[in-house]
């Protein structure tokens, strides 16, 4: 991102389950505003979810006195947002479900979250904020060519 | 805010004559719809029913809470000897269950004549 040049908009949600759809929502429109097909712009809106969920449910545990913020920085080359909590971060990285072990009960049915963030966008890293707090997810979902062309 | 699910169950019969019963979901597919997935689907007779269609149609969202619903779903329809497909989902959650694996134990269909025309 291009600080300089980038737009923001930032949210604050309650670490209630659902609100990430108001992310979502705000995601999207932001997308579409900077020029994504509507294809990356489902992507962007699962990923976006993905982090929402899992900032409510692990970072803040369902606390709904703390709030998870999201912001979303665009400029000419696409488009970053950051999903901070007031967690200790996640230590452990995405590993890709296996459809077998979870059919045969080897493996929890959840845990898919974190996975289907990674494969949805250009890149997403976990970063674990200072004195254990303030840990967020940084995801970037870039334009391409034939994006900025229409 | 987190939207409820709803269910409801359909009986139809295939172009082969076989009866099928169909599940059909309407609203978001999340961590609050066990009730309208499993509770539905458990709800179906193990013995007389052989084959499920999952309807998506009118399904808008569906987060990783409730994929694992289906997967769980898979799992005990897998136990029952049940054939299950799916039917309806957007372009995108088609991209996510074949991500996720769903399609080896599920198949996904378009539409309602298409899955039941491989029953």
């Amino acid at each position: 991102m291009t600080a300089a040049r980038a737009k923001t908009v930032e949210l604050r949600l309650p670490s209630r389950l659902g609100y990430e759809k108001v992310a979502m929502g705000t995601a999207a429109s932001t997308a579409k505003l900077v020029g994504f097909r509507q294809e990356r712009i489902e992507d962007l809106k699962t990923a976006v979810a993905e982090a929402c969920i899992n900032a409510i449910e692990h970072g803040n545990r369902l606390n709904e006195k703390l709030s998870v913020v999201v912001i979303l920085s665009a400029d000419d080359e696409g488009l970053e947002i950051k999903v901070m909590d007031d967690g200790k971060g996640m230590n452990a990285l995405p590993i890709k479900p296996d459809i077998d072990r979870k059919m045969h009960g080897e493996e929890d049915p959840r845990g898919m979250g974190m996975f289907l963030i990674q494969a949805l966008v250009d890149e997403a890293e976990w970063v674990v904020g200072a004195n254990g707090k303030g840990s967020y997810v940084r995801l970037v979902i870039r334009l391409d060519k034939d994006e900025t062309e229409v | 805010m987190q939207t409820d699910t709803k269910s409801r169950i359909d009986q139809t019969t295939s172009p082969s004559g076989q009866p099928v019963t169909v599940l059909r979901f309407e609203g978001d597919i999340s961590s609050v719809s066990k009730e309208a997935v499993i509770g539905s689907y458990q709800s179906l007779s193990k013995t007389t029913v052989k084959t499920v269609l999952l309807d998506f149609t009118k399904v808008e969202y569906i987060n990783s809470s409730g994929i694992a619903l289906v997967i769980q779903l898979l799992m005990e329809a897998a136990n029952a000897g049940q054939k299950v497909l799916a039917f309806g989902l957007s372009a995108h959650f088609q991209k996510v269950f074949t991500m996720v694996g769903i399609t080896k134990y599920a198949g996904l269909f378009p539409d309602q004549t298409a899955a039941l025309a491989t029953v």
